[in-house]
């Protein structure tokens, strides 16, 4: 069984190398169950574009695809690893895959990273690694950084900034305009974790910032303070639009788009809703986030991931799929501007003539020497990312109540690492 | 067959005791499987450490000494749910006095009847929604705009931690107000026109009449109208969910929506704590749910 097994994943690997060695008969047939949180229109057309061609290069394959609601996914993936398990579901990189790798839900594949079933995937394999092994495979991933209106910076003649000196400069004459510099919405928090990676990661580095998130450094520490420090300096001069704390991040796109609001520091998954607001390429841009201290850069670059559930009963098709999934052209082909518009994991795949998605890759690839970090609420664990962000939520309001706020996230730091 | 009699023959001799308990069987089991069991199940989880998923660990008490020793999400919830109790309670004033304006018999008051029905009809999380637009800062909410043409400077009702809990009951009040107002309508409809009349002879009139006359008259609907209300009060979670999703900064939690956070939401699954939260909830309902049964049985007592 094993050998047969290794002998499919070989000639996937093959495969992979040239898609149209699928069609040649080494193919796979049987049930294929796959449970998908891509329910954005986009995302939804790629997943069923992957469906149907996967589908098609093997003819004997019978697949069901089952898409839910990406929100209602991260409650239901519970119930759905446990009960029932389909053959293959998504869910993102990390820590947030902790809980089912430590319940024994997710089936290790560190076997496809070893026979080679998946060429050009060592740079994201650390994103994949918990406990020494490999529990998935990535598909799309892409940058955060800051998205701004280009027309009104020309207007205003002002450059893209690299240090935080020019950034606020640049921000007294934005806000001497009338305008406020960044739009944010906290309502649902998480926007506020990737504020506050940023500040961390520029005035503290990239492996403070890990350590931080492993419960390694007290919240209360003097260094993680100079971040607030530096963070309230923007909040205390206005920087941010006003009631951010009832918005989510979409409501509060409407500032940018309005031209009240000159940047966003959000993911790339912005840039879409952008264009459809009528923004066009020579009104938005992108700047990596300047630095604060000497230290490195590090960036936030979350991944989205598919994997087995352990209990699935067809493993070795959904081996196939993933195998299928990752490799080097349908990586081009899904994450183009047309199709998800984000950036490819195989390192032998083509990034998309897209401004955003080649400034993006640029960054990650040549200038994030500090490392790549998932994001604030996927590398803390649960518990704390969830009390951090309401703490971070808080101080972006009321800047003042800063260590009544730290000595609460050390508290709940105390509590959650032992 | 000779089992068979013997079998239909102890039926026969037991029937009139056996009966009732064979209709209440179903009810029973169903009770008991959905409610009486989950009880407890909650009391035992509460005691351990889980998430779910892997091994349950032991903690004894330490859930409870952290929710009751200083946990401020816990005292936050707490007295948010006070604040629901009491304010949601001008939901059966403010119906019995809409009932009264409405049970009149004039050209379409059927009409003015269900628009005022209305919000009791629509979902709770239009509600909320309709609300939470209706709120929203700056020039773009309804509130705002017409406070600014009295001239007052905008406010931000849910994005505030001292204010947010308000304008969520005041979301709420409006389709409790009208649940009341139909409970209150269907009491006047039995409210004997004799004694009326006989009242107005004797020269009662105005709040004289509604106070001695109408309302002990109503006594049965106003009681509906309470436990509906408490229990309208302890089921805020969908306002709260859709509105501010707990927020600013945890300040629009009560313990139901606390308890979900814990243990069901994105960043939960705490089961053990959660359903320590889930404990004291109970004892704080079985206080209430106490009260109604004294209290109906005492009626029943006086009936009789």
């Amino acid at each position: 069984m094993n050998s047969i097994y290794k002998a499919s994943v070989a000639a996937l690997a093959l495969g992979v190398a040239s898609t149209s060695a699928f069609a040649d008969g080494h193919t796979v047939s049987g049930e294929l169950r796959i449970v998908s949180d891509m329910s954005n229109p986009a995302p939804r057309a790629v997943m069923e574009g992957l469906v149907a061609d996967f589908g098609a290069l093997n003819p004997d394959l019978n697949i069901e695809l089952t898409i839910v609601d990406r929100e209602a996914w991260k409650t239901q993936i519970r119930n759905s690893l446990t009960a029932d398990a389909p053959d293959v579901v998504n869910w993102y990189a990390a820590n947030r895959m902790g809980p089912y790798v430590e319940a024994g839900l997710f089936e290790d594949v560190s076997d496809m990273y070893e026979d080679g079933s998946l060429p050009g995937l060592d740079a994201v394999k650390g994103a994949m690694t918990l406990n020494g092994a490999q529990w998935g495979v990535p598909y799309t991933f892409y940058q955060w950084g800051i998205y701004y209106r280009e027309d009104i910076f020309n207007e205003l003649g002002l450059e893209e900034p690299t240090t935080m000196e020019q950034e606020m400069a640049n921000c007294q004459v934005i806000l001497d305009s009338g305008r406020k510099c960044y739009a944010i919405g906290t309502k649902f928090l998480w926007t506020a974790g990737g504020w506050f990676d940023y500040m961390n990661m520029r005035t503290n580095g990239f492996d403070f910032h890990m350590e931080l998130a492993r419960g390694e450094v007290e919240w209360t520490d003097e260094r993680v303070v100079q971040t607030f420090e530096n963070w309230a300096a923007l909040i205390e001069m206005g920087a941010f639009i006003d009631d951010h704390q009832s918005y989510s991040w979409q409501e509060a796109l409407k500032f940018m788009t309005d031209g009240d609001a000159t940047a966003y520091l959000i993911g790339n998954f912005a840039v879409a809703p952008m264009r459809d607001a009528g923004l066009d390429d020579s009104q938005i841009d992108f700047y990596q986030f300047p630095t604060i201290a000497d230290v490195p850069q590090g960036e936030d670059a979350p991944t989205d991931t598919f994997h087995i559930p352990a209990q699935a009963s067809n493993k070795d098709n959904a081996r196939a799929f993933l195998a299928y999934v990752a490799s080097a052209d349908v990586q081009t082909e899904i994450n183009a501007g047309a199709a998800l518009g984000q950036l490819p994991v195989n390192a032998n795949s083509g990034v998309d003539a897209d401004e955003f998605l080649e400034q993006g890759f640029d960054m990650l690839s040549n200038n994030a020497q500090g490392g790549v970090a998932q994001f604030f609420d996927r590398d803390f664990p649960a518990e704390m990312a969830s009390v951090g962000m309401e703490g971070l939520q808080e101080f972006m309001v009321f800047p003042e109540n800063r260590d009544d706020i730290l000595e609460r996230l050390e508290d709940a730091r105390q509590r959650i690492y032992q | 067959m000779a089992t068979a009699t013997t079998q239909r023959s102890w039926y026969k001799r037991n029937e009139i005791a056996v009966t009732p308990w064979l209709f209440l069987l179903p009810g029973i089991v169903m009770f008991a499987l959905y409610v009486i069991f989950p009880i407890f199940q909650s009391f035992w989880i509460s005691f351990h450490q889980w998430d779910g998923l892997g091994e349950k660990t032991w903690v004894g008490l330490a859930n409870y000494e952290r929710l009751l020793g200083g946990d401020r999400k816990f005292e936050t919830s707490f007295w948010n749910n006070l604040r629901w109790l009491v304010l949601y309670l001008l939901a059966i004033p403010m119906g019995l006095f809409i009932s009264l304006f409405l049970n009149q018999k004039v050209f379409g008051i059927r009409l003015y009847k269900s628009l005022f029905f209305f919000p009791f009809v629509i979902s709770q999380v239009v509600v909320g929604l309709v609300f939470s637009w209706f709120y929203l800062p700056g020039d773009l909410g309804l509130l705002n705009v017409v406070i600014g043409f009295f001239g007052f400077e905008p406010v931000n009702i849910l994005g505030r931690a001292e204010s947010a809990t308000y304008g969520i009951i005041a979301a709420g009040l409006w389709p409790q107000t009208a649940y009341c107002m139909i409970l209150y309508l269907t009491g006047l409809n039995s409210v004997d026109p004799e004694q009326v009349e006989a009242a107005r002879l004797d020269g009662a009139k105005g709040h004289r009449m509604l106070w001695h006359v109408i309302l002990p008259q109503l006594k049965p609907a106003t009681f509906i109208a309470f436990v509906v209300t408490i229990i309208g009060a302890l089921r805020s979670f969908d306002f709260i969910a859709v509105m501010t999703n707990g927020g600013p900064f945890g300040s629009t939690r009560v313990l139901s929506f606390y308890m979900f956070e814990e243990s069901l939401s994105e960043f939960g699954f705490r089961m053990g704590y959660g359903a320590a939260i889930a404990v004291v909830l109970f004892f704080i309902m079985l206080g209430f749910i106490t009260y109604f049964l004294w209290s109906m049985y005492q009626d029943e007592k006086g009936a009789r």
